[in-house]
């Protein structure tokens, strides 16, 4: 196709691509380097009949007129970066100096905003991306093992999950874990624990998000394994069949090669989306112990009073590269692809 | 896998059976569950006493006189003004799929049939763009939304979520297109054809599943999206999926929970209607960018 009409077909699309993706990212670059301005104090002098007193008030006039001319905020540079609620590089060094031994170290640095949201981030990444694996291949594997007649509907009732939106799933699920619902009520019962609740212990909600985490994704590597299944070619099977090989010998050398590259894709795609946890967190008001990168940003844009864009932005170019990270290996396999496909 | 020399023993069947049943029971009870509880008054559904209340409908027949009761749903729709919210969500997905498909059709066709360098480079910005966190990109958006006043109302959002849904648009209809042959819209151009009308007349007319398919998938994103339309629509334009979670209440005020349960409930019902009818679609659609290697 010659470049004139390859732009004007592209044209539409790159628009609305380079004005609505592109320069986002490059205004939360900007953004970052600006942080709210201070309130500006003057000092009031009241007097009454018992006498005067200067207080500390806030000038709005002047406040509101600084705010009109740089809208921004003032420039910041790294600051925000480096602050208390993002690397806090002061407060590593001096836990650094202080602490005796690295588990007290990692321990305090694990209750800084960021780092606890880093954590609980790339905690679960790392459980559920492998278990969504595990678990989306296990059930493609024994659906394709049922008659045909019936899959539809079940590969219906499989999908379910993935379908509804996070919000609402984890609203679904967390009704149910509620002390007042169906689960929770029969999790006291079982545990003999009239008390017992989801919400109030950290490490119980961890483990319920993360479980809702495997149950909304698994349906997901479900379908691209149990289409990849259906190319499996059959002479080998056949042909090992017959050799004596065993069903998990069949499985092991013969499926699991032929999937391979699906695997990964389904990998990168899953490790991908649970990086950008947020939904979840929100359903199951599960701030209070467990918050995650996105949270963080979400947090800061819905402050009541102001409104952190500096905070926000900082928090989201770093969501950015960490995202960058991951992406490296699929970007670097593509790119392989394509100098041999040449 | 279903050819003679594979004997499956009885135990490997009943198994497998088990298996099923219970990865099913997990994956629909949730569903069902909230559905028949949507019916119930709040003392059932969240039951201090007993959960077993959901079933017997103890506080429902003693407060409505019925075992089932629509109240949640005519307080949602009515006082709640949940059909508010529906009916924005209806126009933020018509729009957002029609304009998504238009520019995506035109795009992808344009990147499948280029053989330069650069439709390579394109392909991999795309990419890069769909793993994007929205929420990043919304911190990006709101201060200069605010700064032109175009924040809060409908037509932002349906360009932003068309914006964002282009990459995968793209990457889902240039795999379409590429098993589309190209000797197709080449005999058209040697008849004379412009680009366009090759696109519009020869190409289109065969490329509706796949259109079908990525339309499916642009819907499912408009009407499911909650980070953007939290964001960047104020109270009065919230679709569904940001009023739900008005209806959970905050610190601030109180919300009203079976308000959200049968929210919960229309706004599910629709999207699982839609798979069940295009479940065939949903599943070539997720498989597209796969099954090559």
């Amino acid at each position: 196709m010659p470049n004139r009409s390859f732009f004007w077909f592209f044209f539409p699309a790159g628009l609305a691509m380079i004005l609505f993706i592109g320069l986002p990212i490059i205004s939360t670059g900007i953004q970052s380097f600006y942080a709210q301005h201070d309130q500006i104090l003057i000092e009031v002098k009241k007097c009454d009949p018992f006498g005067c007193k200067t207080s500390v008030v806030v000038d709005q006039e002047a406040t509101s007129k600084i705010k009109d001319e740089k809208p921004l905020g003032k420039f910041n540079g790294f600051g925000t970066y480096i602050d208390r609620n993002h690397l806090a590089t002061d407060q590593v060094s001096e836990f650094w100096n202080e602490s005796k031994s690295v588990g007290e170290f990692i321990g305090k640095v694990g209750n800084l905003p960021f780092y606890k949201a880093l954590l609980f981030t790339l905690t679960y990444c790392v459980i559920v991306t492998p278990c969504v694996l595990l678990l989306g291949f296990i059930i493609a594997l024994s659906l394709n093992a049922i008659s045909r007649k019936i899959r539809g509907p079940l590969i219906f009732g499989t999908i379910l999950p993935m379908i509804v939106t996070p919000l609402v799933g984890s609203l679904v699920l967390f009704w149910m874990i509620d002390a007042e619902g169906i689960i929770g009520a029969n999790l006291q019962i079982l545990m003999d624990d009239p008390y017992l609740s989801v919400k109030s212990s950290k490490a119980l909600t961890w483990i319920t998000i993360i479980i809702y985490g495997v149950w909304h994704h698994s349906p997901f590597a479900f379908v691209v394994f149990y289409a990849a299944l259906q190319t499996v070619p059959q002479e080998p099977l056949e042909a090992s069949i017959i050799d004596g090989a065993s069903r998990f010998q069949r499985v092991k050398h013969i499926v699991l090669p032929h999937i391979y590259p699906v695997v990964t894709f389904v990998a990168l795609i899953s490790l991908m989306d649970n990086f950008r946890v947020f939904e979840p967190i929100i359903g199951f008001s599960a701030e209070g112990s467990a918050q995650s990168l996105s949270w963080l940003i979400y947090d800061n844009l819905v402050n009541e009073e102001v409104i952190l864009f500096g905070s926000a932005a900082a928090t989201s170019i770093m969501t950015i590269v960490g995202i960058s990270i991951i992406l490296t290996p699929v970007l670097l396999r593509t790119w392989k692809e394509f100098r041999t496909n040449r | 896998m279903d050819f003679g020399l594979d004997k499956k023993s009885n135990s490997l069947k009943t198994f497998n059976t088990i298996f099923i049943v219970i990865w099913l029971l997990l994956a629909c009870f949730p569903f069902i569950w909230t559905f028949w509880g949507s019916f119930k008054v709040r003392a059932d559904f969240f039951s201090r006493a007993d959960w077993w209340y959901a079933i017997t409908a103890f506080n429902t027949l003693i407060e409505k006189g019925a075992s089932f009761t629509k109240e949640a749903y005519s307080g949602a729709w009515f006082e709640g003004e949940f059909w508010k919210a529906s009916r924005n969500t209806v126009i933020v997905t018509i729009s957002v799929v029609s304009i998504s498909l238009f520019l995506g059709t035109l795009g992808a066709y344009a990147l499948s049939r280029s053989t330069k360098n650069y439709a390579f480079w394109i392909l991999i910005i795309a990419l890069i763009f769909r793993a994007m966190p929205h929420i990043t990109l919304v911190s990006g958006y709101l201060f200069p939304f605010f700064q032109l006043q175009i924040w809060g109302i409908l037509p932002t959002t349906i360009v932003v979520l068309v914006a964002i849904n282009q990459p995968f648009t793209l990457w889902l209809l240039y795999s379409f297109f590429k098993t589309v042959p190209k000797e197709l819209d080449e005999s058209a151009l040697i008849d004379g054809c412009s680009y366009f009308q090759a696109f519009r007349h020869i190409i289109m007319p065969v490329m509706w599943p796949g259109v079908i398919t990525a339309g499916l998938f642009s819907l499912m994103l408009a009407y499911n999206d909650f980070t953007v339309t939290a964001l960047l629509l104020n109270q009065e334009n919230h679709t569904m999926v940001p009023k739900i979670q008005s209806y959970l209440g905050t610190n601030q005020h109180e919300g009203n929970l079976m308000w959200a349960v049968s929210a919960v409930v229309s706004a599910t019902a629709p999207l699982f209607l839609l798979v069940m009818f295009f479940q065939r679609q949903v599943i070539s659609g997720l498989t597209a960018g796969a099954i090559k290697g």
